[in-house]
């Protein structure tokens, strides 16, 4: 793991107005994750730690303050310097998967790759070991509605991996899953960070999921507080 | 970006079954719309080029000054030779003018298809009077006898009027007729028409030494000048004198005017409706689509492809419309024959045209809902904010 941050808040601030009044999710909110680290981030629903995820994600901005990812300084991008930002340095997961329905799993996997330059025939072979890596080469061509839930999390692993992204940002990741596919889940990216070295920051409610990553932030009343850190 | 609006569009169009009805409903609007429209083209253009194949430039029509159809037109008897004698007149190997004063009278008919009374124009003509038209043939039985209660029928008239075949007897005025023959001509107005020789019908219809309109052969279509000169420079004539076909051209745009007059503002009425529903299907179609265009949007597509991709499935599904109208009222009314009342108040015969132009028009309109009922929902796909898209 560098000593490297990958990911700098410095000083964000985020509320939303409700009615009349304005209310703040977190303010002057400073954050460091180096590069290969892996972060769980928990909390009380509300606390704001899918609106984290989404500033680290580029598809938010703060009300204030410095969002650094992958050493650009992403608050003050235009909407389409986002887009090619995070098809080059963000992978997604997210709680139900995101699969469109339509398409088969390498298709679906093939998705971020259509943003860059590579052929046909490099753009299959690089979806051919993303699956591998998920463990999904034999249901390249199934559809997701032919697939179980943790199977549709490992094609959504697979497409957040593909394109090689520094740093990949997981919602509830195993929050739609029973116990053993979501241990499935945990474990395959706990190898990702360890055997990889990609840098994930995973939000939670749940602790047995965090034990999967090297340290867990507790963010409430728009403060991170860290309470533990994984073998 | 080809790439990135290639899968989008894609995505989109894979989906379309999942929004099966709603999408569908959409086609059928579209496809009524260009219904309406194509059946009034094809009505008009029918109508146009029936009243256009009749007309030559080589054959002169004398009328009224001022009269702008027969059935109010007065020619004299001298005025009539005078202008068989005038320049330009083509003559036939005996020297004679190739020229037909004729009666032009309206008579009563049943349509076959409901039973009701029409007028019908029974024409009165002279010698020369089939050989000067371009295209007459007998198609059954023979020309009616100078001097006799005979007539012969348009073939068009004949398919669409009652008791007018070949042997029957049929009375007009005091006057019964006998059919002695059907004729056609190239689809043309006379058509509709039944003829009979002119000196018997001044007789029977105590109209002696009256004359409507004088048909005459010129020599060229240079002719026409003129003649036009010879008319202007006699004190005793003073008449209208045109081509033929300038005469058919003026009869057939007022009434095929009136057709497109009624049928583009009821087309662009209907597809105010169908615009709704394009509207409709296409909100709904981006509503449903929300979590997956901001999930594309989250990976790293951009806007455009978003919007270009609604765009495409919008155009697609009013193409699809479009032709399904176009198809439908080809089959439908394309050679559907129909009669109206012409300029001179009598029915005109005539058949449906959808021509490829027509279509053309028709794919078009259906293309404009579709552009203008998939531009907003287009732009909301594009401007959707990812955060708010994802929670669906």
């Amino acid at each position: 793991m560098s000593d490297m941050p990958l990911v700098r808040l410095a000083g964000v601030s985020k509320g939303f107005v409700k009615g009349r009044d304005a209310i703040a999710i977190f303010e002057r909110l400073d954050l460091a994750i180096p590069e290969g680290d892996f972060v769980a981030v928990m909390g009380p629903s509300g606390s704001g730690k899918s609106t984290l995820l989404n500033l680290l994600g580029g598809i938010d901005r703060p009300d204030a303050g410095e969002v650094h990812v992958a050493g650009s300084r992403i608050d003050t991008l235009s909407e389409g310097q986002l887009s090619q930002w995070r098809a080059a340095n963000i992978g997604f997961v997210f709680q139900f998967y995101n699969l469109m329905p339509m398409l088969s799993a390498a298709q679906n996997v093939e998705l971020p790759l259509l943003l860059t330059r590579l052929g046909k025939a490099e753009r299959r072979r690089h979806v051919e070991t993303a699956l591998a890596i998920v463990n999904l080469a034999d249901r390249a061509k199934h559809y997701p509605r032919e697939m179980s839930g943790g199977q549709q999390q490992r094609v959504a692993i697979a497409r957040a991996i593909v394109s090689d992204p520094k740093l990949l940002l997981c919602d509830e990741p195993t929050g739609d899953l029973d116990r053993t596919s979501a241990d499935e889940i945990l474990g395959m990216l706990k190898v990702l960070n360890r055997d990889l070295g990609k840098t994930i920051v995973m939000v939670t409610h749940d602790p047995a999921a965090a034990r999967f990553a090297r340290r867990t932030l507790h963010l409430d009343k728009g403060h991170f507080e860290e309470k533990e850190l994984a073998a | 970006m080809l790439k990135q609006i290639t899968a989008v569009t894609l995505i989109n169009l894979k989906s379309i079954p999942q929004r099966f009805w709603l999408s569908l409903s959409t086609v059928v609007a579209v496809a009524l719309v260009v219904m309406v429209l194509l059946s009034f083209l094809a009505m008009s253009a029918g109508f146009r080029r029936t009243l256009a194949s009749s007309g030559a430039d080589d054959v002169a029509i004398a009328l009224r000054a001022g009269a702008r159809a027969e059935l109010n037109s007065v020619i004299a008897r001298d005025q009539v030779r005078l202008l068989e004698d005038a320049p330009g007149v083509a003559r036939d190997a005996q020297g004679r003018p190739l020229a037909s004063a004729e009666l032009y009278l309206v008579v009563d008919g049943i349509k076959r298809t409901t039973g009701t009374k029409a007028n019908l124009p029974l024409r009165g003509i002279g010698e020369a009077g089939a050989a000067i038209r371009k295209g007459i043939r007998l198609v059954e039985g023979r020309m009616f006898a100078p001097g006799s209660n005979e007539v012969v029928v348009g073939k068009s008239l004949l398919r669409e009027f009652q008791g007018f075949e070949l042997g029957q007897t049929v009375k007009f005025g005091t006057g019964r007729w006998t059919v002695v023959g059907v004729f056609e001509a190239d689809g043309s107005v006379f058509e509709s028409e039944i003829w009979a020789d002119l000196p018997v019908v001044q007789s029977l219809f105590n109209r002696p030494n009256t004359f409507q309109i004088l048909r005459a052969r010129l020599t060229g279509p240079e002719a026409l000048a003129q003649l036009k000169a010879y008319n202007d420079g006699d004190p005793r004539l003073k008449l209208d004198v045109k081509s033929e076909q300038e005469y058919f051209s003026e009869q057939s745009s007022q009434t095929s005017d009136l057709i497109q007059k009624l049928g583009w503002p009821l087309a662009i009425a209907m597809a105010f409706g169908a615009l709704a529903g394009a509207l409709n299907t296409m909100y709904s179609s981006v509503a449903s689509r929300s979590v997956e265009i901001a999930t594309l949007r989250a990976i790293g597509f951009g806007g455009f492809p978003a919007f270009v991709g609604t765009l495409v499935e919008s155009l697609l599904l009013a193409g699809v419309g479009g032709v399904i109208g176009a198809v439908a009222t080809w089959l439908i009314f394309d050679g559907f024959s129909a009669a109206t009342l012409g300029a001179s108040f009598t029915q005109i015969v005539f058949s449906f045209r959808l021509t490829p132009a027509l279509i053309g028009q028709g794919v078009a309109l259906a293309l404009i809902v579709g552009l203008i009922g998939g531009l907003l929902p287009a732009i909301r796909a594009a401007r959707m904010p990812i955060v708010q898209g994802l929670q669906g």
